[in-house]
């Protein structure tokens, strides 16, 4: 899923500072999950801007609406009517929710309270990890289901580099060296020989480095 | 054979070469580095020039080693997979040679996050592995990293890399070294020394699979200027490793300098004597290039051989 983080709410509210009445826009998917732009989250950020515009005796009138998601048209157009009278929407989903909400309401002031800052899991309650680079071409099958695209500070694809030590990366003790858990993993599965295959330059034109991607599966199209 | 490196001919002779490192500066004059071209000009086979070392921006290598040849001293190209894509690589790799260097040493590069630009995007398209293996590829089959056709005027580098015995895993650095060799290295330097009994463990595991007889390996040592520096490198840098008694050593030196110079003649004396396999010593004096002669001479190392190209 995606991880996103709120931004500091005195930035947020100052996005909005010349408006009267606003939209927050929640979304039910990943923002829900991780816990920064669920129904949740979504009441409780109205409910402190509310706060801090009224004791700057300049109040603020919310309302707010959890979308089961913000990154398809269908779900965004249910918004419609509440939009209507708001001077802004402030949306609590990801980068993609933000943009089709703009999108949508082309009139709107729409801002984004949200980071968006990367796709991974959970690992205990409270913390997430980046797991995946979105690179458009999957090599898991070869490093052991461990990505170093992402999970590898330098991406290499021949790791480990000099500076793995004690299972740690050079750039930070706190942060696992990915070679060295994808060497002990081959190591335990028997299949080291495989990692003594060089692997070539990747083609970043299936990432984002070949422009702005698009999927399509004319299967699927209706009409 | 017709050799276009000095330092390629000095090693298939038999010779044990001595190689050292000069470090470009942050600025754009080349007076402090040609002074040090100067004083290390009889006492090595070839001089480094390092690529923007730890993420710091200095004057380039290429421009840098231009500087240097002019004053006679055969130079290795330091090119790092941080700064530039596959496009710009190649476009230096053919600037280099045009100059006249014909040694390319192939690294990835420190992290970007240790230098004077922490929050600039690296780049790692191709990594070390893959570099030495299209540097190989341009070379002997006359082709750029995409497989396009170079008509002429190919560039022919001894290809080298590194290898660091005292990253981890320790056993997996036997494999990548094989890893590189099979990808093209013909030489290769390896990280600072300072734990002999470790290096002297990987070299065994290395002539057991007779990498040594198929590759060039120069020994890297690093001369201490204080206990200090030594508990540094010990302490903060990721793939280093100082023994304790080093550091003690050096503290109760009554010259810490002095000491430091004498622990490096010791070490390469022993690599020389003692560590079958190793082909040369590559002495990294960081910030203290004007030792290099005194070490050298130290070691019996000196006066180094006249080669010339046919």
């Amino acid at each position: 899923m995606i991880i996103a983080q709120q931004k500091p709410i005195k930035e947020v509210a100052a996005m909005v500072s010349d408006c009267k009445k606003v939209l927050l826009a929640g979304c039910q998917g990943c923002v829900t999950v991780c816990l920064s732009g669920g129904e949740k989250e979504t009441e409780i950020m109205a409910s402190a801007l509310r706060i801090m515009r009224r004791l700057e005796g300049n109040p603020l009138e919310t309302v707010t609406y959890t979308a089961t998601r913000q990154c398809d048209p269908e779900y965004i157009v249910t918004m419609d009517d509440l939009v209507k009278d708001c001077d802004a929407v402030i949306s609590l989903a990801c980068g993609v929710g933000v943009q089709y909400m703009a999108e949508r309401y082309k009139d709107k002031w729409v801002v984004p309270a949200l980071d968006t800052n990367f796709i991974g899991g959970s690992t205990v309650h409270g913390v997430w990890e980046e797991k995946c680079g979105l690179c458009g071409d999957c090599v898991l099958h070869k490093t052991g289901g461990i990505c170093p695209i992402i999970r590898c500070s330098k991406s290499i694809l021949n790791g480990p580099c000099g500076g793995s030590q004690y299972g740690k990366c050079e750039i930070s003790k706190d942060t696992d060296c990915a070679w060295a858990l994808i060497y002990e993993r081959m190591k335990a599965l028997g299949k080291l020989d495989k990692l003594m295959e060089i692997q070539p330059p990747k083609d970043w034109s299936k990432s984002r480095d070949g422009g702005p991607r698009r999927a399509t599966r004319e299967d699927v199209m209706i009409g | 054979m017709k050799y276009l490196s000095k330092l390629h001919k000095i090693l298939d002779s038999g010779e044990f070469a001595v190689t050292a490192e000069i470090g470009p500066p942050k600025h754009a004059s080349a007076e402090g580095i040609l002074h040090h071209a100067d004083m290390l000009k009889d006492y090595v086979d070839a001089t480094n020039i390092t690529d923007n070392q730890t993420a710091i921006v200095r004057i380039s290598s290429i421009a840098a080693g231009v500087h240097i040849m002019g004053r006679g001293i055969e130079t290795i190209v330091q090119m790092t997979c941080r700064d530039r894509n596959r496009i710009a690589m190649q476009a230096d790799m053919l600037g280099a040679y045009s100059l006249g260097m014909r040694n390319l040493l192939c690294l990835s590069g420190d992290h970007q996050k240790f230098g004077n630009h922490p929050t600039s995007k690296n780049v790692y398209d191709v990594d070390s592995m893959q570099l030495i293996q299209l540097t190989k590829r341009m070379r002997d089959e006359k082709k750029f990293f995409s497989g396009e056709e170079i008509k002429n005027h190919e560039p022919r580098f001894f290809i080298g890399a590194v290898a660091n015995p005292f990253a981890d895993p320790f056993e997996f650095r036997v494999d990548r070294l094989e890893k590189k060799v099979e990808a093209g290295a013909q030489f290769i330097q390896t990280q600072c020394i300072f734990d002999m009994e470790r290096f002297e463990r990987f070299m065994e595991m290395v002539r057991e699979r007779g990498l040594d007889q198929r590759v060039h390996i120069l020994a890297g040592v690093t001369p201490l200027k204080s206990w200090r520096a030594a508990k540094y490198l010990q302490t903060g840098v990721s793939g280093m490793i100082v023994p304790d008694s080093m550091v003690e050593r050096l503290k109760a030196a009554e010259d810490p300098k002095k000491e430091g110079v004498a622990i490096c003649i010791e070490q390469i004396k022993h690599i020389k004597e003692n560590v079958k396999g190793v082909h040369g010593v590559h002495i990294m004096a960081i910030a203290w290039e004007e030792v290099v002669p005194e070490i050298v001479q130290s070691s019996g190392l000196h006066p180094r051989p006249k080669v010339e190209l046919d």
